[in-house]
Protein backbone atom coordinates (compact mmCIF):
# COMPACT_ATOMS: atom_id res chain seq x y z
CA UNK A 1 0.00 0.00 0.00
CA UNK A 2 1.76 3.25 -0.74
CA UNK A 3 1.86 5.35 2.83
CA UNK A 4 3.38 8.56 1.10
CA UNK A 5 1.50 11.23 -0.97
CA UNK A 6 2.86 13.92 -2.95
CA UNK A 7 -0.25 15.77 -3.81
CA UNK A 8 0.18 18.63 -6.44
CA UNK A 9 -2.40 20.69 -5.02
CA UNK A 10 -4.02 22.00 -1.73
CA UNK A 11 -7.45 19.76 -3.19
CA UNK A 12 -5.18 16.36 -3.24
CA UNK A 13 -3.56 17.16 -0.34
CA UNK A 14 -7.24 17.32 1.65
CA UNK A 15 -8.48 14.37 -0.41
CA UNK A 16 -5.88 12.45 1.58
CA UNK A 17 -6.49 14.34 4.98
CA UNK A 18 -10.14 13.52 4.39
CA UNK A 19 -9.95 9.98 4.01
CA UNK A 20 -6.82 9.19 6.60
CA UNK A 21 -7.37 11.69 9.36
CA UNK A 22 -3.81 9.95 11.35
CA UNK A 23 -1.97 11.21 8.00
CA UNK A 24 0.75 13.66 8.71
CA UNK A 25 1.82 16.71 6.71
CA UNK A 26 5.43 17.50 6.05
CA UNK A 27 7.52 20.30 3.86
CA UNK A 28 11.20 19.84 4.26
CA UNK A 29 11.68 16.47 6.18
CA UNK A 30 14.61 18.18 8.31
CA UNK A 31 12.31 17.91 11.52
CA UNK A 32 10.50 15.34 10.86
CA UNK A 33 12.50 13.03 9.45
CA UNK A 34 15.19 13.86 12.98
CA UNK A 35 11.95 11.98 15.11
CA UNK A 36 10.49 9.71 12.64
CA UNK A 37 12.79 7.09 11.78
CA UNK A 38 12.85 3.12 11.04
CA UNK A 39 9.37 1.09 11.97
CA UNK A 40 7.38 4.25 12.68
CA UNK A 41 8.36 5.73 9.38
CA UNK A 42 7.65 3.10 7.31
CA UNK A 43 4.44 2.83 9.09
CA UNK A 44 3.07 6.30 8.84
CA UNK A 45 0.65 7.56 6.31
CA UNK A 46 2.67 11.21 4.80
CA UNK A 47 1.25 14.04 3.12
CA UNK A 48 5.04 15.65 1.37
CA UNK A 49 3.37 19.18 0.80
CA UNK A 50 6.46 20.54 -1.34
CA UNK A 51 5.10 19.73 -4.57
CA UNK A 52 2.39 22.15 -3.87
CA UNK A 53 2.20 25.33 -5.76
CA UNK A 54 -0.62 27.52 -3.17
CA UNK A 55 1.88 26.74 -0.30
CA UNK A 56 5.39 28.58 -2.14
CA UNK A 57 6.51 32.00 -3.56
CA UNK A 58 6.66 34.89 -1.99
CA UNK A 59 4.05 37.56 -2.90
CA UNK A 60 4.61 41.50 -2.17
CA UNK A 61 1.32 42.33 -1.84
CA UNK A 62 1.54 46.55 -1.23
CA UNK A 63 0.79 46.72 2.53
CA UNK A 64 2.67 43.02 3.64
CA UNK A 65 4.60 40.58 1.74
CA UNK A 66 3.09 36.56 2.25
CA UNK A 67 5.65 33.90 2.13
CA UNK A 68 4.38 30.46 1.08
CA UNK A 69 4.97 28.17 4.19
CA UNK A 70 6.85 25.60 2.08
CA UNK A 71 8.86 27.95 0.41
CA UNK A 72 12.94 26.41 1.28
CA UNK A 73 14.65 29.63 3.43
CA UNK A 74 17.37 29.71 0.32
CA UNK A 75 14.45 30.54 -1.90
CA UNK A 76 13.67 33.11 1.22
CA UNK A 77 17.36 34.34 1.43
CA UNK A 78 16.90 34.97 -2.68
CA UNK A 79 14.00 37.36 -2.58
CA UNK A 80 14.77 41.11 -2.67
CA UNK A 81 11.64 41.79 -0.48
CA UNK A 82 12.16 39.77 2.00
CA UNK A 83 15.72 40.91 2.32
CA UNK A 84 14.83 44.93 2.34
CA UNK A 85 11.65 44.77 4.55
CA UNK A 86 12.59 42.42 6.97
CA UNK A 87 16.35 41.95 7.20
CA UNK A 88 15.84 40.46 10.94
CA UNK A 89 14.19 37.64 9.27
CA UNK A 90 16.65 37.17 6.80
CA UNK A 91 19.65 37.42 9.92
CA UNK A 92 17.73 35.08 11.29
CA UNK A 93 17.65 32.37 8.80
CA UNK A 94 21.11 32.99 7.33
CA UNK A 95 22.21 31.52 11.01
CA UNK A 96 19.87 28.26 10.44
CA UNK A 97 20.75 25.11 10.18
CA UNK A 98 23.65 24.58 7.45
CA UNK A 99 23.31 25.39 3.72
CA UNK A 100 21.70 21.94 3.27
CA UNK A 101 19.27 22.68 5.74
CA UNK A 102 18.15 25.77 4.55
CA UNK A 103 17.79 24.15 1.03
CA UNK A 104 15.16 22.05 2.74
CA UNK A 105 14.12 23.16 5.15
CA UNK A 106 10.96 26.14 5.70
CA UNK A 107 9.18 28.44 7.78
CA UNK A 108 5.90 26.30 7.87
CA UNK A 109 8.05 23.66 9.58
CA UNK A 110 9.88 25.88 12.11
CA UNK A 111 6.90 27.50 13.45
CA UNK A 112 4.83 23.98 13.58
CA UNK A 113 7.82 22.45 15.21
CA UNK A 114 7.03 25.61 17.76
CA UNK A 115 10.65 24.84 19.24
CA UNK A 116 11.86 27.36 21.97
CA UNK A 117 14.85 27.55 19.90
CA UNK A 118 13.26 28.36 16.22
CA UNK A 119 15.42 30.74 15.03
CA UNK A 120 12.35 32.42 12.62
CA UNK A 121 10.05 32.61 15.39
CA UNK A 122 11.82 35.66 17.69
CA UNK A 123 11.83 37.90 13.93
CA UNK A 124 8.07 36.60 13.66
CA UNK A 125 7.01 37.98 17.10
CA UNK A 126 8.76 41.43 16.92
CA UNK A 127 7.60 41.71 13.26
CA UNK A 128 3.69 40.70 14.38
CA UNK A 129 3.55 38.66 11.69
CA UNK A 130 0.07 36.50 10.95
CA UNK A 131 -0.02 33.40 10.05
CA UNK A 132 -2.77 32.20 7.04
CA UNK A 133 -3.94 29.18 8.55
CA UNK A 134 -6.30 26.54 5.47
CA UNK A 135 -8.32 23.99 5.82
CA UNK A 136 -10.88 22.63 3.27
CA UNK A 137 -13.43 24.33 4.41
CA UNK A 138 -12.01 27.64 5.37
CA UNK A 139 -9.40 30.08 5.71
CA UNK A 140 -8.29 31.51 8.99
CA UNK A 141 -5.71 34.40 10.33
CA UNK A 142 -4.19 34.27 13.54
CA UNK A 143 -0.98 36.22 15.09
CA UNK A 144 2.03 34.09 15.64
CA UNK A 145 2.56 34.51 19.39
CA UNK A 146 -1.41 32.94 19.65
CA UNK A 147 -1.05 30.45 17.13
CA UNK A 148 2.28 28.80 19.40
CA UNK A 149 1.56 27.46 23.21
CA UNK A 150 4.52 25.91 24.36
CA UNK A 151 7.27 23.28 23.04
CA UNK A 152 5.90 21.47 20.08
CA UNK A 153 2.80 22.55 20.41
CA UNK A 154 0.71 24.71 18.03
CA UNK A 155 -3.40 25.68 17.54
CA UNK A 156 -3.54 23.49 14.69
CA UNK A 157 -6.56 21.43 14.28
CA UNK A 158 -6.45 18.03 12.45
CA UNK A 159 -7.08 18.72 8.48
CA UNK A 160 -5.61 22.65 8.90
CA UNK A 161 -2.44 23.54 7.27
CA UNK A 162 -0.41 26.23 7.42
CA UNK A 163 -0.55 28.17 4.25
CA UNK A 164 1.45 31.14 4.85
CA UNK A 165 3.20 33.76 6.51
CA UNK A 166 2.30 37.28 6.04
CA UNK A 167 4.72 40.51 7.27
CA UNK A 168 3.29 43.97 7.43
CA UNK A 169 6.03 46.12 5.53
CA UNK A 170 6.76 49.60 6.55
CA UNK A 171 7.72 49.17 10.23
CA UNK A 172 9.32 52.40 11.26
CA UNK A 173 12.71 50.28 12.70
CA UNK A 174 15.59 51.14 10.62
CA UNK A 175 18.10 48.80 12.51
CA UNK A 176 17.33 45.21 12.79
CA UNK A 177 19.32 42.46 13.91
CA UNK A 178 19.53 38.95 15.30
CA UNK A 179 22.18 37.44 17.32
CA UNK A 180 22.08 33.77 18.30
CA UNK A 181 24.51 32.37 20.69
CA UNK A 182 25.28 28.56 20.03
CA UNK A 183 28.18 25.89 21.00
CA UNK A 184 29.54 26.75 17.40
CA UNK A 185 29.14 28.83 14.48
CA UNK A 186 27.50 26.14 12.47
CA UNK A 187 24.56 23.75 12.87
CA UNK A 188 24.26 24.81 16.38
CA UNK A 189 20.44 24.89 17.91
CA UNK A 190 20.47 28.26 20.28
CA UNK A 191 21.22 28.47 23.58
CA UNK A 192 19.84 31.73 23.55
CA UNK A 193 18.89 34.43 20.85
CA UNK A 194 17.47 37.77 20.29
CA UNK A 195 15.91 39.40 17.54
CA UNK A 196 15.77 43.30 17.79
CA UNK A 197 14.17 46.39 15.54
CA UNK A 198 14.97 49.50 16.90
CA UNK A 199 15.49 53.10 16.01
CA UNK A 200 17.66 55.74 17.45
CA UNK A 201 17.93 59.41 17.43
CA UNK A 202 20.19 61.40 16.16
CA UNK A 203 21.70 61.60 19.34
CA UNK A 204 22.06 58.02 19.32
CA UNK A 205 19.21 57.56 22.14
CA UNK A 206 17.04 54.32 22.02
CA UNK A 207 14.00 56.24 20.23
CA UNK A 208 11.78 52.67 20.32
CA UNK A 209 12.29 49.43 20.08
CA UNK A 210 11.13 45.89 19.62
CA UNK A 211 12.69 42.82 21.09
CA UNK A 212 12.31 38.93 21.11
CA UNK A 213 14.27 36.00 23.07
CA UNK A 214 14.76 32.79 21.71
CA UNK A 215 15.51 29.42 24.12
CA UNK A 216 14.83 31.14 27.37
CA UNK A 217 11.22 29.64 28.32
CA UNK A 218 8.74 27.43 26.48
CA UNK A 219 7.88 29.88 23.93
CA UNK A 220 9.56 32.88 22.55
CA UNK A 221 9.44 36.08 25.16
CA UNK A 222 8.68 39.42 23.75
CA UNK A 223 9.48 41.80 27.27
CA UNK A 224 7.14 44.44 26.50
CA UNK A 225 8.04 46.43 29.96
CA UNK A 226 11.61 46.65 28.84
CA UNK A 227 10.84 47.96 25.28
CA UNK A 228 8.49 50.54 27.05
CA UNK A 229 11.16 51.14 29.63
CA UNK A 230 14.05 51.60 27.10
CA UNK A 231 12.34 53.95 24.91
CA UNK A 232 13.75 57.21 25.00
CA UNK A 233 16.84 56.28 27.06
CA UNK A 234 20.44 56.54 25.91
CA UNK A 235 21.94 53.47 24.36
CA UNK A 236 24.66 52.92 27.53
CA UNK A 237 26.07 50.24 29.31
CA UNK A 238 24.16 51.14 32.33
CA UNK A 239 20.97 51.50 30.60
CA UNK A 240 21.16 47.98 28.88
CA UNK A 241 22.79 46.40 32.28
CA UNK A 242 19.71 47.67 34.08
CA UNK A 243 16.97 46.30 31.06
CA UNK A 244 19.18 42.80 31.95
CA UNK A 245 18.22 42.71 35.84
CA UNK A 246 14.45 43.35 34.50
CA UNK A 247 14.39 41.48 31.79
CA UNK A 248 14.85 38.19 34.56
CA UNK A 249 11.49 38.19 35.23
CA UNK A 250 10.27 37.39 32.21
CA UNK A 251 12.50 34.56 32.02
CA UNK A 252 11.86 31.10 32.66
CA UNK A 253 14.62 29.06 30.70
CA UNK A 254 15.48 25.25 31.45
CA UNK A 255 18.39 23.02 32.12
CA UNK A 256 19.32 20.76 29.31
CA UNK A 257 21.86 19.32 26.97
CA UNK A 258 23.00 22.30 25.91
CA UNK A 259 23.29 25.00 28.28
CA UNK A 260 22.31 25.50 32.19
CA UNK A 261 19.04 27.62 33.17
CA UNK A 262 21.59 30.11 35.22
CA UNK A 263 23.63 30.21 31.62
CA UNK A 264 20.78 31.38 29.66
CA UNK A 265 19.86 33.91 32.36
CA UNK A 266 23.24 35.24 32.47
CA UNK A 267 23.84 35.46 28.62
CA UNK A 268 20.28 37.13 27.75
CA UNK A 269 21.22 39.80 29.99
CA UNK A 270 24.80 40.26 28.38
CA UNK A 271 23.43 39.94 24.98
CA UNK A 272 21.60 43.29 25.58
CA UNK A 273 24.81 44.85 25.69
CA UNK A 274 25.60 43.96 21.59
CA UNK A 275 22.71 46.61 21.22
CA UNK A 276 25.04 49.00 21.69
CA UNK A 277 28.15 47.55 19.12
CA UNK A 278 25.05 47.44 16.66
CA UNK A 279 23.83 51.00 17.33
CA UNK A 280 27.02 52.30 16.86
CA UNK A 281 27.80 50.60 13.78
CA UNK A 282 24.18 51.67 12.58
CA UNK A 283 25.07 55.37 13.30
CA UNK A 284 28.49 55.11 11.51
CA UNK A 285 26.33 53.77 8.44
CA UNK A 286 23.87 56.59 8.15
CA UNK A 287 26.52 58.88 8.17
CA UNK A 288 28.65 57.02 5.27
CA UNK A 289 25.41 56.53 2.99
CA UNK A 290 22.88 59.35 4.95
CA UNK A 291 21.51 62.66 3.44
CA UNK B 1 5.46 1.84 -5.25
CA UNK B 2 6.90 2.38 -8.90
CA UNK B 3 9.04 5.77 -8.73
CA UNK B 4 10.91 7.11 -12.10
CA UNK B 5 13.20 9.71 -12.47
CA UNK B 6 16.44 11.13 -13.88
CA UNK B 7 19.56 9.56 -12.43
CA UNK B 8 22.90 10.40 -13.37
CA UNK B 9 21.08 11.93 -16.91
CA UNK B 10 19.66 8.48 -17.71
CA UNK B 11 15.56 7.40 -16.74
CA UNK B 12 15.30 5.14 -14.15
CA UNK B 13 12.58 3.08 -12.37
CA UNK B 14 12.66 1.69 -8.91
CA UNK B 15 10.01 -0.46 -6.94
CA UNK B 16 10.20 0.64 -3.26
CA UNK B 17 8.17 0.33 -0.65
CA UNK B 18 6.59 3.74 0.57
CA UNK B 19 8.52 5.58 3.34
CA UNK B 20 12.10 4.25 2.66
CA UNK B 21 14.64 6.71 2.34
CA UNK B 22 16.18 7.83 -0.35
CA UNK B 23 20.24 7.50 0.76
CA UNK B 24 18.46 3.73 1.15
CA UNK B 25 17.39 3.40 -2.01
CA UNK B 26 20.62 4.65 -3.58
CA UNK B 27 22.74 2.09 -2.03
CA UNK B 28 20.48 -0.87 -1.61
CA UNK B 29 18.12 -0.54 -4.39
CA UNK B 30 20.42 0.96 -7.09
CA UNK B 31 23.99 0.37 -5.86
CA UNK B 32 25.14 3.29 -6.22
CA UNK B 33 27.12 3.40 -2.56
CA UNK B 34 28.88 6.77 -3.28
CA UNK B 35 26.34 8.42 -1.61
CA UNK B 36 27.47 7.58 2.49
CA UNK B 37 25.23 7.68 5.52
CA UNK B 38 26.82 8.57 9.01
CA UNK B 39 24.56 10.55 10.80
CA UNK B 40 21.28 9.84 9.48
CA UNK B 41 19.91 13.39 10.57
CA UNK B 42 20.97 16.34 8.72
CA UNK B 43 24.25 17.14 10.93
CA UNK B 44 26.86 15.87 8.70
CA UNK B 45 25.94 16.16 4.93
CA UNK B 46 28.04 12.69 3.78
CA UNK B 47 24.78 11.70 2.06
CA UNK B 48 24.07 15.24 0.06
CA UNK B 49 23.12 14.75 -3.60
CA UNK B 50 21.92 17.05 -6.30
CA UNK B 51 18.14 17.36 -6.87
CA UNK B 52 17.48 19.65 -9.81
CA UNK B 53 21.00 20.74 -9.60
CA UNK B 54 20.52 21.64 -5.56
CA UNK B 55 22.43 19.90 -2.88
CA UNK B 56 19.90 18.19 -0.33
CA UNK B 57 20.50 15.18 2.28
CA UNK B 58 19.31 12.02 0.90
CA UNK B 59 18.98 10.93 4.35
CA UNK B 60 15.93 13.20 5.08
CA UNK B 61 13.89 12.55 2.43
CA UNK B 62 11.65 9.66 0.76
CA UNK B 63 12.69 7.85 -2.47
CA UNK B 64 8.68 9.64 -3.59
CA UNK B 65 10.12 13.25 -3.34
CA UNK B 66 12.62 11.79 -6.43
CA UNK B 67 9.16 11.26 -8.43
CA UNK B 68 10.14 13.04 -12.18
CA UNK B 69 13.10 14.48 -10.68
CA UNK B 70 17.03 15.14 -12.15
CA UNK B 71 18.90 13.46 -9.53
CA UNK B 72 23.35 13.81 -9.78
CA UNK B 73 24.89 11.26 -7.22
CA UNK B 74 29.02 11.34 -6.80
CA UNK B 75 29.04 8.41 -9.73
CA UNK B 76 27.43 10.85 -12.15
CA UNK B 77 29.71 13.78 -11.66
CA UNK B 78 32.47 12.50 -14.44
CA UNK B 79 31.40 13.13 -17.74
CA UNK B 80 33.04 11.27 -21.10
CA UNK B 81 35.61 9.50 -18.35
CA UNK B 82 36.79 12.76 -17.78
CA UNK B 83 36.48 13.88 -13.93
CA UNK B 84 34.71 16.63 -12.65
CA UNK B 85 36.96 20.17 -11.88
CA UNK B 86 36.23 19.58 -8.86
CA UNK B 87 36.99 16.46 -8.75
CA UNK B 88 39.87 17.06 -9.73
CA UNK B 89 40.88 20.09 -7.82
CA UNK B 90 40.32 17.50 -4.87
CA UNK B 91 42.76 14.80 -5.92
CA UNK B 92 45.59 17.50 -7.08
CA UNK B 93 45.15 19.35 -3.91
CA UNK B 94 44.98 16.49 -1.52
CA UNK B 95 41.59 17.36 -0.55
CA UNK B 96 41.35 13.85 0.76
CA UNK B 97 41.96 11.61 3.28
CA UNK B 98 39.60 8.79 4.22
CA UNK B 99 36.90 9.64 1.94
CA UNK B 100 34.19 9.16 3.50
CA UNK B 101 32.81 13.19 3.18
CA UNK B 102 34.30 13.46 -0.08
CA UNK B 103 31.22 12.71 -1.99
CA UNK B 104 28.78 14.95 -0.17
CA UNK B 105 31.69 17.77 -0.09
CA UNK B 106 32.07 17.70 -3.88
CA UNK B 107 28.60 17.84 -4.74
CA UNK B 108 27.65 20.71 -2.50
CA UNK B 109 30.75 22.47 -4.15
CA UNK B 110 29.24 21.91 -7.27
CA UNK B 111 26.13 23.23 -6.30
CA UNK B 112 28.00 26.26 -4.88
CA UNK B 113 30.19 27.29 -7.71
CA UNK B 114 26.52 27.02 -10.18
CA UNK B 115 25.33 29.80 -8.30
CA UNK B 116 28.46 31.64 -6.97
CA UNK B 117 31.40 30.67 -9.74
CA UNK B 118 33.87 32.74 -7.78
CA UNK B 119 33.62 32.38 -4.74
CA UNK B 120 35.78 33.58 -1.60
CA UNK B 121 37.45 31.44 0.70
CA UNK B 122 34.88 33.00 3.03
CA UNK B 123 31.82 31.76 1.02
CA UNK B 124 33.37 28.32 0.04
CA UNK B 125 33.83 27.31 4.10
CA UNK B 126 30.28 29.01 4.24
CA UNK B 127 28.61 26.53 1.66
CA UNK B 128 30.52 23.72 3.05
CA UNK B 129 29.64 24.23 6.57
CA UNK B 130 26.75 21.53 6.49
CA UNK B 131 29.49 18.79 5.64
CA UNK B 132 31.67 17.70 8.31
CA UNK B 133 35.04 15.99 7.28
CA UNK B 134 36.63 14.23 10.28
CA UNK B 135 40.51 13.97 8.71
CA UNK B 136 41.62 16.85 6.49
CA UNK B 137 40.87 19.99 8.79
CA UNK B 138 39.55 21.43 5.76
CA UNK B 139 41.97 23.78 4.45
CA UNK B 140 42.90 21.50 1.73
CA UNK B 141 38.81 21.30 0.77
CA UNK B 142 38.61 25.13 0.84
CA UNK B 143 42.02 25.18 -1.40
CA UNK B 144 40.55 22.76 -3.84
CA UNK B 145 37.00 24.12 -4.29
CA UNK B 146 38.91 27.68 -4.97
CA UNK B 147 41.45 26.23 -7.64
CA UNK B 148 38.68 24.74 -9.36
CA UNK B 149 36.41 27.80 -9.42
CA UNK B 150 39.29 29.71 -10.97
CA UNK B 151 40.02 26.85 -12.90
CA UNK B 152 36.25 26.79 -14.48
CA UNK B 153 36.07 30.18 -14.95
CA UNK B 154 38.88 30.74 -16.96
CA UNK B 155 37.50 27.36 -18.80
CA UNK B 156 34.12 29.44 -19.80
CA UNK B 157 36.05 32.31 -21.01
CA UNK B 158 38.05 30.46 -23.41
C1 LIG C 1 21.02 19.29 11.31
C2 LIG C 1 19.87 20.19 11.64
C3 LIG C 1 20.11 21.50 12.06
C4 LIG C 1 19.05 22.34 12.38
N1 LIG C 1 19.34 23.60 12.80
C5 LIG C 1 18.34 24.45 13.13
C6 LIG C 1 18.62 25.76 13.58
O1 LIG C 1 19.77 26.20 13.66
N2 LIG C 1 17.57 26.55 13.93
C7 LIG C 1 16.28 26.13 13.83
O2 LIG C 1 15.38 26.89 14.14
N3 LIG C 1 15.98 24.88 13.40
C8 LIG C 1 16.98 24.03 13.04
N4 LIG C 1 16.69 22.77 12.61
C9 LIG C 1 15.30 22.31 12.58
C10 LIG C 1 14.60 22.42 11.22
O3 LIG C 1 15.51 22.41 10.15
C11 LIG C 1 13.74 23.67 11.11
O4 LIG C 1 12.82 23.73 12.15
C12 LIG C 1 13.00 23.74 9.75
O5 LIG C 1 12.48 25.01 9.58
C13 LIG C 1 11.86 22.73 9.66
O6 LIG C 1 11.22 22.89 8.41
P1 LIG C 1 10.80 21.61 7.53
O7 LIG C 1 10.04 22.12 6.37
O8 LIG C 1 11.97 20.77 7.22
O9 LIG C 1 9.85 20.85 8.58
P2 LIG C 1 9.23 19.39 8.50
O10 LIG C 1 10.18 18.42 9.11
O11 LIG C 1 8.77 19.13 7.13
O12 LIG C 1 7.97 19.58 9.45
C14 LIG C 1 8.10 19.85 10.82
C15 LIG C 1 6.76 19.73 11.52
O13 LIG C 1 5.88 20.75 11.08
C16 LIG C 1 4.73 20.22 10.47
N5 LIG C 1 4.51 21.04 9.27
C17 LIG C 1 5.46 21.41 8.35
N6 LIG C 1 4.93 22.24 7.44
C18 LIG C 1 3.62 22.38 7.76
C19 LIG C 1 2.54 23.14 7.20
N7 LIG C 1 2.72 23.92 6.13
N8 LIG C 1 1.34 23.08 7.78
C20 LIG C 1 1.14 22.31 8.89
N9 LIG C 1 2.13 21.59 9.48
C21 LIG C 1 3.35 21.63 8.92
C22 LIG C 1 5.02 18.78 10.18
O14 LIG C 1 3.87 18.00 10.35
C23 LIG C 1 6.05 18.43 11.24
O15 LIG C 1 5.41 18.05 12.42
C24 LIG C 1 17.73 21.90 12.26
C25 LIG C 1 17.48 20.59 11.81
C26 LIG C 1 18.54 19.74 11.49
C27 LIG C 1 18.25 18.36 10.99
S1 LIG D 1 23.81 11.07 6.83
FE1 LIG D 1 22.57 12.62 6.02
S2 LIG D 1 23.38 14.36 6.95
FE2 LIG D 1 24.51 12.81 7.94
S1 LIG E 1 38.40 12.80 4.40
FE1 LIG E 1 37.80 11.58 6.07
S2 LIG E 1 36.02 12.58 6.72
FE2 LIG E 1 36.76 13.94 5.28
Amino acid sequence: MNRVHLPRSLEGAWEILDRVPEARVYAGGTDLFVKLQGEARSRAVLVCLERIRELRGIRDAGKHVWIGACTPYTEILSDPSVQEHFPVLSDAIRKLGSPLIRNMGTMGGNICTASPAGDTLPPLYILEATLEIRSHSNTRRIPVQDFILGPGQARLEPGEILSGIEIQKGHPYPVHFYEKVGQRQALAIAVVSLAVMMRLSEAGDIEAIRMAFGSVAPTVVRPLPIETQLAGAPLDEKTLREAGAMLQAHLFPIDDIRASARYRRRVSANILQRLRLRGKASMKDSHRFGP
Amino acid sequence: MNISFHLNGRPVTVRVPSGKRVVDVLRQDLNLTGTKEACGSGECGACTILVEGRARLSCLMLAVQLKERHVVTIEGLASGGLLHPVQEAFVEYGAVQCGFCTPGMILAAVDLLKRNPLPSGEEIREAVSGNLCRCTGYARIVDAILAASRRMARGKKR
